[in-house]
């Protein structure tokens, strides 16, 4: 017996013959009609599965249920009338003014006059409008007093603007100092005390020029005196208000590398700072526009993380202070727009993670936030964490972790938009045209289309993203009260009435700063530090607290800058859930001396002095 | 036998094949474009899977992979979905070898597989899908090597003129649309230089088996693709929001509108001719 099958145009005829080739019967199979059909019919399902998984995933994420905290914006009831003016710069970028000047609000939080209220420092970014020093009366209001104190003045023609500012008491005189870092001269204030500053830049030997967008303090060599770590965006030999040449642009959307170079000053005491980036192999020209300064790999050593438009991130793990090595962490190829970097232990692992943002815009670029999970120590890389709702936030700024309910986790605040101008037209289009040209194309910002008044990514709402652990995050930034559409850049967190939360403040481009203050569900457990150096620096930056409580290990660092252009409370707070009690608390300072706080008391603050040994 | 020789006499499908690997193999080892080798896997395994299953169920026999695997790889390069989604390659891998079986006329398929796949992404799923838009560095040494193979390859497979005809209407077409927007022409020239334009012009706009017969024929069709896609552009340059689905891939959509009915305009006068032949030669005997 044997099988033939004949080919028939409408039907699929299976013969059965006998041994000598005689036809016993033939099998006629459904007709090709029939198969077609059921093709049709397949294909028709597949189309229909694409229009329904693309609609649940532009619905994902927004999550109905009621957050543990709420939060209000209370800036004009508090005091602050902040509004942020981008920078005008020279005619010849006229066409893309808007995109180019589409950076300088920043935030960041210190205890400027030692009251134990956490004050506030916003910059301007236009010539001839002040930076804003919001000291906290203690009362629930701020009052500005950056002009008496010195720190208002600092953009004028032939200085530069404003791009942000970082606090770190860099001649451990117990009093917070300031850096200015601009689009044009870095400005060093030295903290007098009684709200009075001292521009000592030119002492320090800071006075350089750079087109800054971040910097962080850091003691690279824990020697106890804080260094500098500044990031540059545009090269240093670029005045924006007097261009020389309009080729200042990026050579690559992806892998540019024609950025301003980073610097690294080593503080060597006596109120000065030598250049030593060289030496130690930190002078990324990768357009960075974010820093964050932790240590990763668990050395004892601070690392560098560098989050870099129009390219990778960097990790440069330090080598017992005498160098800086770009490491392979799984970052290197992995091309994309890193606006904000910030650090925290994400999942209670006790590792200190780093968030880093990007752009995502529908149907043109979906880049998506990054969560690099840190395994430096089992696999020497990172792992990418993000999904859900934590990767496609927007065109995505600055960012932070913080526990905003104190459930013991860190939720994620990001802001998001980059130019709100006519709702009606968009840009999008127009920057597809060069986005995959050649780089020599687009390094000339005359070859850029003209914006005109149309927006790019604008009236993002922020996300407020709750962490549920293992189970991902969920989106509550409606229920939570976060309705602006604002484009947001930096965003802080800190205890600002001193109440045991966390409140939020937001410094959003050419527009009002919000101060949005937390309301969280009563119930859940907090305990927060203040740490005050001897032989590590005064302010403690670097130092790394994990607090064991209810079975879970919580990890924080004292940053010395932290998201994009925003620095948070230098006092660590952690949320306990509805555990009363800590059972310890685990300092790390950064002179490597480890303190263990045995059952410190919940619900307060404790201020805690580095012991001799 | 010289090896342009060799070349000329292959199935044009093989040195498309060996380009477009050759692509692959390129931007992946010096800009990592893929994004992750789970997208490479699903698209080519569903493609591939797709062509065996479908042409095996339908038509009796196992048809040549070559299609399948161009088309896995183009989508593997060309789509840029959220991250974590593998779901636009493997629907977009059935959808464009399905699409060879479905979207026939008269016996044959209209549509390049992967340029209806991706069209329709897009189109029906922006919320989830890009398209490849800045890529490989911004390079000029990757584009010429690529630029330098695929005129190579176009010439030998015999679509030269394809591709010279779409980038020089694209050209004067740039021109003119810089003329009458006001913006800098090398804006409008720019996107030629990009990935996405490469992979079109020498993966889909020059596809044998969806063009039409004739030389004459294939450059109107490349002509009116032109014209077709300067028009979706002029549209964006004026922010017409109605249109704005069209905007993130103008070439790729142009094609999808243009090359079927070609397509479907060439195959009829085909069986037009044929029947007056045959009637002619009734007639003479």
């Amino acid at each position: 017996m044997k099988i033939i099958s004949a080919v028939h145009p409408d039907k699929c005829v299976t013969c059965v013959a006998d041994a000598a080739g005689d036809m016993v019967h033939a099998v006629i199979s459904p007709p090709r009609s029939w198969r077609r059909g059921a093709v049709a019919l397949s294909f028709l399902a597949a189309i229909a599965l694409v229009v329904a998984l693309d609609r649940r995933v532009d619905r994902a994420g927004g999550d109905a249920a009621v957050p543990g905290f709420h939060f209000t914006d209370l800036a004009a009831q508090v005091g602050i009338s902040f509004v942020h003016h981008g920078p005008t710069l020279d005619p010849k970028l006229d066409n893309i003014a808007p995109l180019v000047g589409a950076l300088g609000a920043s935030v960041t939080v210190t205890d400027v006059n030692r009251d134990g209220w956490p004050d506030l420092y916003l910059t301007n970014s236009r010539f001839g409008f002040p930076n804003a020093l919001y000291v906290n009366r203690g009362d629930g209001t701020f009052v500005n007093v950056a002009s008496a104190a010195g720190v208002a003045d600092v953009n004028r023609p032939g200085e530069g603007v404003s791009m942000g500012a970082v606090w770190g008491d860099y001649d451990n005189d117990g009093l917070e100092d300031l850096l200015i870092y601009k689009w044009g001269y870095l400005q060093l204030f030295k903290n007098l005390g009684d709200l009075h500053f001292k521009d000592v830049t030119e002492a320090a030997g800071l006075r350089r020029w750079m087109n800054s967008n971040s910097a962080v303090w850091i003691d690279y060599d824990r020697d106890g005196l804080l260094d500098l770590y500044v990031t540059g965006y545009f090269r240093s030999d670029i005045d924006l208000w007097h261009l020389k040449t309009t080729r200042i642009m990026e050579n690559s959307f992806e892998f540019a590398t024609n950025g301003g170079e980073n610097r690294l000053f080593h503080n060597v005491g006596g109120g000065r700072f030598e250049d030593v980036t060289d030496r130690m192999g930190v002078g990324s020209t990768r357009w960075t526009l974010a820093v964050a300064a932790a240590d990763f790999n668990g050395d004892g050593w601070p690392d560098l993380f560098l989050a870099n438009d129009y390219g990778p991130e960097e990790l440069y793990l330090n080598d017992h202070g005498r160098r800086f090595v770009l490491s392979r962490a799984g970052l290197e190829s992995d091309s994309k727009s890193g606006m904000s970097a910030t650090v925290g232990d994400v999942l209670n692992r006790g590792r200190l993670d780093a968030f880093v943002t990007n752009i995502s815009e529908r149907g043109y670029l979906f880049q998506g936030n990054n969560l690099r999970l840190n395994f430096l120590p089992e696999l020497g890389r990172f792992q990418q964490g993000a999904q859900g709702v934590i990767v496609d936030a927007g065109w995505a700024w600055g960012a932070q972790l913080g526990d905003l309910d104190n459930d013991g986790r860190n939720e994620l605040f990001i802001v998001n938009g980059y130019v709100s101008g006519d709702r009606s037209r968009s840009y999008w289009y127009a920057m597809s045209k060069i986005a995959g040209a050649n780089g020599n194309v687009f390094e000339d910002a005359r070859t850029w289309p003209a914006i005109g008044t149309a927006s790019l990514s604008g009236y993002e709402r922020s996300r407020v993203l709750v962490n549920r652990g293992l189970a991902g995050w969920s989106d509550v930034a409606a229920a939570a009260g976060v309705t602006d559409e604002y484009d947001g850049r930096a965003v802080a967190l800190a205890d600002l009435f001193n109440r045991g939360v966390l409140d939020v403040v937001v410094a959003n481009q050419n527009q009002p700063a919000l101060v949005y203050k937390n309301t969280v569900r009563p119930g859940n457990h907090w305990i927060a530090f203040q740490l005050v150096g001897t032989r590590s620096n005064r302010c403690a930056i670097g130092a790394e607290v994990t607090v064991a409580a209810g079975g879970t290990r919580q990890l924080r660092v004292v940053d010395g800058g932290s998201g994009f252009a925003s620095q948070n409370d230098r006092r660590l707070h952690f949320g306990l859930g509805q555990s009363a009690r800590v059972d310890s608390a685990v300092i790390r300072w950064p002179s490597g001396t480890v303190q263990t706080l045995a059952r410190p008391a919940a619900d307060q603050l404790h201020v805690i002095t580095e012991p001799a040994r | 036998m010289s090896s342009p020789s060799l070349l000329a006499s292959l199935d044009p499908r093989y040195p498309v094949s060996f380009l477009i690997t050759l692509i692959l193999v390129l931007g992946e080892a010096r800009y990592g474009v893929l994004g992750g080798y789970d997208r490479l896997v699903t698209a080519l395994g569903v493609c591939t899977a797709t062509e065996l299953a479908l042409s095996r169920w339908q038509r009796g026999h196992v048809a040549n992979l070559a299609s399948a695997y161009i088309t896995g790889i183009s989508l593997a390069l060309l789509i840029k979905p959220r991250a974590g989604l593998l779901w636009p390659f493997a629907l977009g891998g059935f959808i464009a070898i399905a699409s060879k079986y479905v979207l026939q006329y008269r016996g044959r398929h209209l549509w390049n597989p992967s340029n209806f796949a991706i069209s329709l992404l897009v189109l029906a799923a922006p919320a989830s899908v890009a398209v490849l838009s800045h890529q490989w560095g911004n390079d000029l040494a990757t584009n010429a090597v690529i630029w330098s193979f695929g005129l190579l390859i176009a010439s030998r497979v015999g679509m030269l003129h394809v591709t010279l005809t779409y980038v020089g209407c694209f050209v004067v077409l740039a021109a003119l649309r810089s003329l009458v927007v006001g913006g800098p022409l090398l804006a409008d020239i720019a996107p030629l230089t990009g990935p996405m334009y490469q992979l079109f012009i020498f993966f889909m706009i020059t596809d044998p088996k969806t063009t039409v017969s004739t030389v004459r024929g294939r450059m109107i069709v490349a002509a009116a693709v032109a014209a077709a896609e300067a028009a979706i552009r002029l549209a964006g340059d004026f922010h017409i929001a109605s249109l704005s689905p069209l905007y993130p891939a103008p070439p790729i959509v142009a094609l999808a509108i243009i090359g079927p009915l070609a397509k479907a305009i060439d195959l009829r006068r085909e069986r037009v001719s044929v029947i007056s032949a045959d009637g002619a030669r009734a007639a003479s005997s």
